[in-house]
């Protein structure tokens, strides 16, 4: 089976936190201990909606080294595809569940000298396990919070009351916004900056700091991309020689798993790069909507990444 | 000699380019001997950098201080070996901003050494920028008594510490900064193949 192994949980505690996220407690089912982690790391949490079996990642935001319980904490999107729908709606305190061993694509560098986390929203939540983990070492850290507003501020409260000296939030309602040239400026040589949220604040934070002369290297960012629906397609798939259908509420990665087909992948959000597949042959277009292959080879037609990327046209053959 | 191609080789060994322009709220030049060229030709593409600029120039017995100094660099440093100029290097680092960008130009050992040092202060090394200038002497660590060797241009050898002979690799380490020497006679003392130079 490809992923990360699997652990079977149960979950211990629904907790709505307002309008929007909710928050869920997962222990063992077996009664024993979880894995310790590394800030950043998600969990890929399985559901089973119907006859749909949905994988989505979600950043851990427990105590790293809390090896009693995981939480997460889910945003409801109304527009998305249900899955964040389903663990709203149909999870309860009780539920047996299937979680992957945890798997960090956004971890902190350790040789920061000082970490600058930027959160937009739910973005909030791998930072939250951050900085439990940097607590621990007197690391030397800094948030910076944008919420729509103090209704939907999710944790802005608790990260206020614990740390005042390191947590500003930024309220989008109250128009305050994060004054990033300024807040860049004059931080100290070895400063990493961290940023999770939509895409269009990470695009900002990565092309204002390579414009104040920050080495890439220290700019880290993480953002899961939904698959999103789109046109039905068919796929022929020369290894396991079956040729299947991607519905239009399915991922292409989806519906190899459907059909039984064992196909590689770890973070389902178009980012970690395990699940790239070789293209044989097409005729027509793909919808690349990853950030792990570059401009040239979503060009080139040589690959897909088939957690988040499309296909519209005749024939796509793939070396699976 | 004052630039030189460096035969491809294996990983470890480190390669150079030629400095560019780059976007940073401050520069850090740090060069020593024929080095101070990288600058000179550099500050003629983009001389408003020269305004942010500080050189630390280690002389290795040119004399370009005139030179760099016309270009008007906001600080200026001079002094004949990297050990006389490394208090002033780890200070600058030490009491920089994000933004600032690290130029190294010239020999080898003098290139792996403040890379060190900048990489300690918190630089990743891949966003050092360096070109190799002058000699092509490499500074050596012996494996065995682990001593320093500076300026060897011959291969093999002898340790200038424990005096054994030793055979020039391209191992590098960027921790130390200085190419790995290896007993060449270990096996049948006194069987030491005729010295050359490295490039020869």
């Amino acid at each position: 089976m490809s992923g990360a192994e699997k652990i079977t949980v149960k979950v211990t505690e629904v907790v709505p936190l307002n309008e929007l996220v909710t928050r869920f407690r997962f222990e063992r089912a077996d009664g024993g201990l979880l894995p310790t982690f590394s800030g950043g790391a998600h969990t890929v949490v399985e559901m089973h909606d119907g006859g749909i079996t949905r994988l989505n990642p979600y950043s851990l935001m427990s105590d790293p080294m809390d090896q009693t319980a995981y939480t997460i904490s889910v945003r409801r999107d109304d527009e998305g595809r249900g899955g964040s729908l389903f663990m709203h709606q149909q999870v309860k305190a009780g539920d047996e569940m299937v979680i992957s061993f945890p798997v960090n694509l956004f971890s902190l560098d350790l040789r920061a000298k000082k970490h600058l986390f930027l959160a937009g929203g739910i973005g909030i939540t791998p930072f939250l396990a951050q900085i439990k983990q940097l607590q621990r070492f007197n690391g030397n850290w800094e948030l910076h919070y944008a919420c729509r507003s103090a209704a939907l501020g999710s944790y802005a409260d608790e990260l206020t009351d614990h740390y005042p000296n390191e947590t500003h939030v930024y309220y989008d309602d109250e128009k305050q916004t994060i004054d990033l040239v300024n807040l860049l400026d004059g931080q100290p040589l070895g400063t990493h900056v961290y940023v999770c949220g939509p895409k269009g604040m990470i695009d900002w934070v990565r092309k204002t700091a390579a414009a104040e002369g920050w080495p890439r290297e220290a700019i880290h960012y993480e953002e899961f991309l939904a698959p999103q629906p789109g046109k039905p397609f068919e796929v022929k798939l020369a290894i396991s020689n079956k040729t299947i259908e991607v519905g239009e509420n399915e991922s292409l990665l989806e519906a190899m798993e459907r059909e039984n087909v064992d196909a590689p992948y770890l973070c389902r959000g178009g980012a970690c790069g395990q699940c790239e597949t070789r293209v044989i042959d097409y005729a027509g277009n793909f919808i690349h909507r990853d950030h792990w292959l570059d401009d040239a080879e979503h060009a080139g037609g040589e690959k897909i990444m088939p957690c988040v990327s499309r296909f519209e046209g005749k024939t796509l053959v793939l070396d699976r | 000699m004052s630039t030189f191609a460096f035969p491809p080789s294996i990983k470890s060994r480190p390669v150079y380019g030629t400095l560019e322009p780059q976007a940073g709220a401050a520069h850090m030049f740090i060069v020593d001997g024929e080095g101070a060229n990288a600058v000179l030709d550099l500050a003629q593409r983009a001389p408003s950098m020269m305004q942010l600029a500080h050189i630390v120039y280690i002389t290795r017995g040119t004399d370009f201080a005139a030179a760099l100094k016309a270009l008007n660099p906001a600080q200026f440093y001079q002094g004949p070996t990297y050990g006389a100029a490394l208090p002033r290097i780890r200070r600058s680092l030490a009491d920089a901003k994000m933004g600032l960008q690290v130029y190294l130009a010239g020999t080898e050992g003098l290139m792996g050494q403040a890379m060190n040092e900048a990489v300690i202060a918190g630089i990743p090394h891949t966003a050092i920028q360096t070109e190799h200038r002058g000699a092509t002497a490499r500074r050596m660590q012996c494996v065995h008594c682990k001593g320093i060797t500076e300026d060897v241009e011959t291969d093999p050898f002898v340790c200038s510490h424990c005096g054994l002979n030793l055979f020039v690799r391209d191992h590098y380490s960027r921790r130390i900064a200085a190419f790995q020497g290896v007993c060449i006679d270990a096996e049948d003392p006194g069987n030491v193949p005729v010295q050359k130079g490295i490039y020869e």
